[in-house]
């Protein structure tokens, strides 16, 4: 019974402090995620749809898990740009889970896809790699991991749709020559060694002029197989 | 019988003793570990990604790249077959156990002011964490700083030996805070003038300076148009110690980390202490504003073109009269971080906006945006010359030169 009244007492006083607190949010920034995330905005868009740089990436829509495990490699530096990784710096782990999932819970309209400027003998490489691969060099199709519609999988895989050209060829670059690592079997590191320079020009030129699919969201968990293992995905 | 139970009682009495020392060895170590968060051990000790206090970080400075040590109690490749006395050679005198010199890096210069109470807690903490095998790197300094002797000399000029003696004139809060800023919280190394030698004079301490390799300047904590906290209220300075944001202003740069690895975690009565000795140390009256040029065409130009700027891309934020939206959305106006003679740190906050620390009591700090790519070297010399001028601000204009010097400082 005492601890009940005493309970009760400490209600009485948390809401009073709560109203303290809401007449003062008048003077305070708004307290959502994206007040929080302002500093993403100039290179990232508002709601992560990408800006005229064709290096920033989109964010909007991509599975939590795959932003969450970016966030964290920016911030060990384990993932090399130094913009990020000091921004990131001293953010602790909740706050960039609630940063990833902010952004994955924004869906702001696919850009068109813009024409591309290399020929069609490049774009159909292109696709031929993307959409089949090539297993006499050990190159396994994009959609294999990244899904037949490309938009990525639960928790891990990112979506390739909505990217420009330079910023995929940048990060395939940046695979091969080891720049960009992820979590070990690091899946991404593997493939990209198997292309040469001409291959990422082609892939990174075809998934660009992808148009945007009915159904854009990632497809959940386990709804296929990956054909290797994959550290940032564990079955 | 009686004597069975006289064995049962000794044997009980015996588990009580050895559960008390157990208590007080427990004791122990948790005041160590608070000590070595005090004396943020973990920047240097801890590379990103690795083990806790393994070391191995790369430390660059003016000489060449320093690795931290291994300070985990592996007997092969850290520290357990130090003693107790080894360790507080090393933290008292900057000596290997072996007698062999420590480079400055190492801040022992403060360290020497650490109690051997509280050097014996740290080292209990420290033979309590899991032990990493892990072999120290060599440094990789160039001719001729390659030669640990030289360090006799530096230890010449710039090293007194010594613990914290307190000063009976002041209270024992002051003293308490003087020993943890002069000591184990070593601010001293960032917050004095450096000189080509990589010292700081005694004479010099805490005057600010510039931070080699970082190009952040850490201002003097003893002048009021600095970030002296003559001015300041208590309360606003351990905000910012604890938390990171005050009314006053936020931390960023370099201070971000210290404040998210080591000062966070700082009690109640410790943080008050450093606030009313930092407090006490700043001076009583503001020495007269920076020589002003007065503004030239150019400056004037810069300003208007500054307003302009700081109307679309700033004021949604801090307020058309740098009011700002305190604690999250710092103040400009009367903000010595703007105003101090040194323009580094705005126009570097400009450039590359940045998140004060998540702590425990700031866990999801607002952030601000890098205008590297939005803002020409110009409009950043002007929007800075501008937030410098206005409100009663008593800063200088700054030039597109300095502005753009910056856009190659290291961010990490």
């Amino acid at each position: 019974m005492l601890a009940r009244t005493a309970a009760s007492a400490a209600l009485v006083v948390t809401l009073a402090a709560f109203d303290g607190a809401a007449a003062q949010t008048a003077n305070q920034p708004p307290d959502t995620m994206a007040a929080r995330v302002e500093a993403c905005t100039p290179c990232h868009g508002n709601k992560g749809e990408g800006t005229s740089d064709v290096y920033f990436p989109r964010l909007a829509g991509k599975p939590a898990g795959y932003l969450y495990n970016q966030l964290l490699a920016f911030r060990s530096g384990r993932r090399k740009y130094p913009p990020m990784n000091y921004l990131l710096e001293f953010l602790p782990d909740p706050y960039l889970q609630a940063m990833a999932e902010y952004f994955a819970g924004e869906h702001p309209p696919l850009p068109p896809p813009a024409p591309s400027e290399v020929s069609k003998d490049v774009l159909a490489q292109g696709e031929q790699l993307a959409t089949s691969g090539d297993a006499g060099r050990n190159i396994p199709a994009c959609v294999s991991c990244h899904g037949p519609g490309l938009t990525g999988m639960q928790p891990g895989i990112p979506g390739l749709l909505g990217l420009r050209a330079p910023y995929i060829s940048a990060q395939l670059g940046a695979w091969r020559y080891g720049t960009r690592t992820a979590k070990s079997p690091d899946c991404m590191q593997v493939v990209a060694s198997h292309l040469t320079e001409a291959d990422v020009t082609a892939v990174a030129a075809w998934l660009a002029t992808r148009p945007a699919p009915d159904n854009r969201a990632p497809v959940a968990k386990g709804t296929y197989a990956l054909s290797f293992g994959c550290g940032s995905q564990p079955n | 019988m009686g004597s069975k139970l006289s064995i049962a009682l000794l044997a009980l009495a015996a588990l009580t003793t050895v559960a008390r020392a157990q208590d007080k060895n427990s004791d122990v170590i948790a005041r160590g570990e608070y000590l070595a968060r005090a004396g943020d051990c973990t920047a240097c000790h801890t590379a990103p990604e690795g083990r806790l206090f393994a070391g191995g970080r790369a430390m660059p400075t003016p000489f060449g790249t320093l690795y931290t040590s291994n300070i985990t109690p592996d007997p092969e490749t850290g520290i357990g077959k130090w003693s107790a006395d080894d360790f507080y050679k090393t933290m008292h005198s900057g000596r290997f156990p072996d007698g062999g010199l420590i480079y400055p890096a190492m801040p022992f210069a403060s360290y020497t002011k650490v109690t051997r109470a509280d050097s014996d807690a740290i080292f209990a903490y420290l033979r309590s964490i899991p032990p990493v095998n892990q072999k120290n790197r060599p440094h990789e300094l160039r001719f001729p700083y390659d030669n640990r002797q030289l360090i006799l000399g530096w230890r010449t000029l710039f090293f007194s030996e010594g613990e914290f003696k307190p000063d009976p004139t002041k209270s024992d809060e002051w003293n308490r805070g003087a020993y943890l800023v002069e000591g184990l919280g070593h601010c001293g190394m960032c917050h004095s003038p450096i000189n080509a030698l990589g010292g700081t004079s005694q004479s010099d301490a805490f005057k600010g300076g510039l931070i080699p390799m970082q190009n952040w300047y850490a201002p003097s904590l003893t002048s009021n148009r600095e970030a002296g906290l003559g001015d300041w209220s208590i309360k606003d300075i351990t905000d910012l110690l604890q938390t990171g944001v005050s009314a006053r202003g936020v931390v960023y740069g370099p201070m971000a980390e210290v404040v998210h690895n080591s000062l966070q975690y700082l009690n109640d009565a410790d943080t008050k202490a450093m606030a009313v000795y930092l407090k006490g140390i700043a001076e009583a009256s503001s020495p007269p504003p920076a020589s002003s040029t007065l503004p030239n065409t150019e400056s004037s130009l810069l300003i208007s073109l500054g307003k302009t700027v700081y109307d679309k891309n700033c004021a949604s934020c801090h307020g058309t009269q740098g009011e700002g939206k305190p604690p999250h959305w710092p103040p400009l106006a009367n903000n010595q971080s703007i105003e101090m003679q040194s323009a580094v740190n705005p126009i570097r906050m400009v450039l590359n906006g940045g998140y004060p620390p998540g702590t425990k009591g700031n866990p999801m700090p607002y952030g601000m945006p890098p205008f590297a790519g939005l803002l020409s070297d110009n409009e950043v010399a002007a929007v800075v010359s501008y937030i410098r001028t206005a409100w009663g601000n008593r800063g200088t204009p700054v030039s597109a030169r300095e502005a753009n010097e910056l856009r190659s400082a290291p961010l990490n």
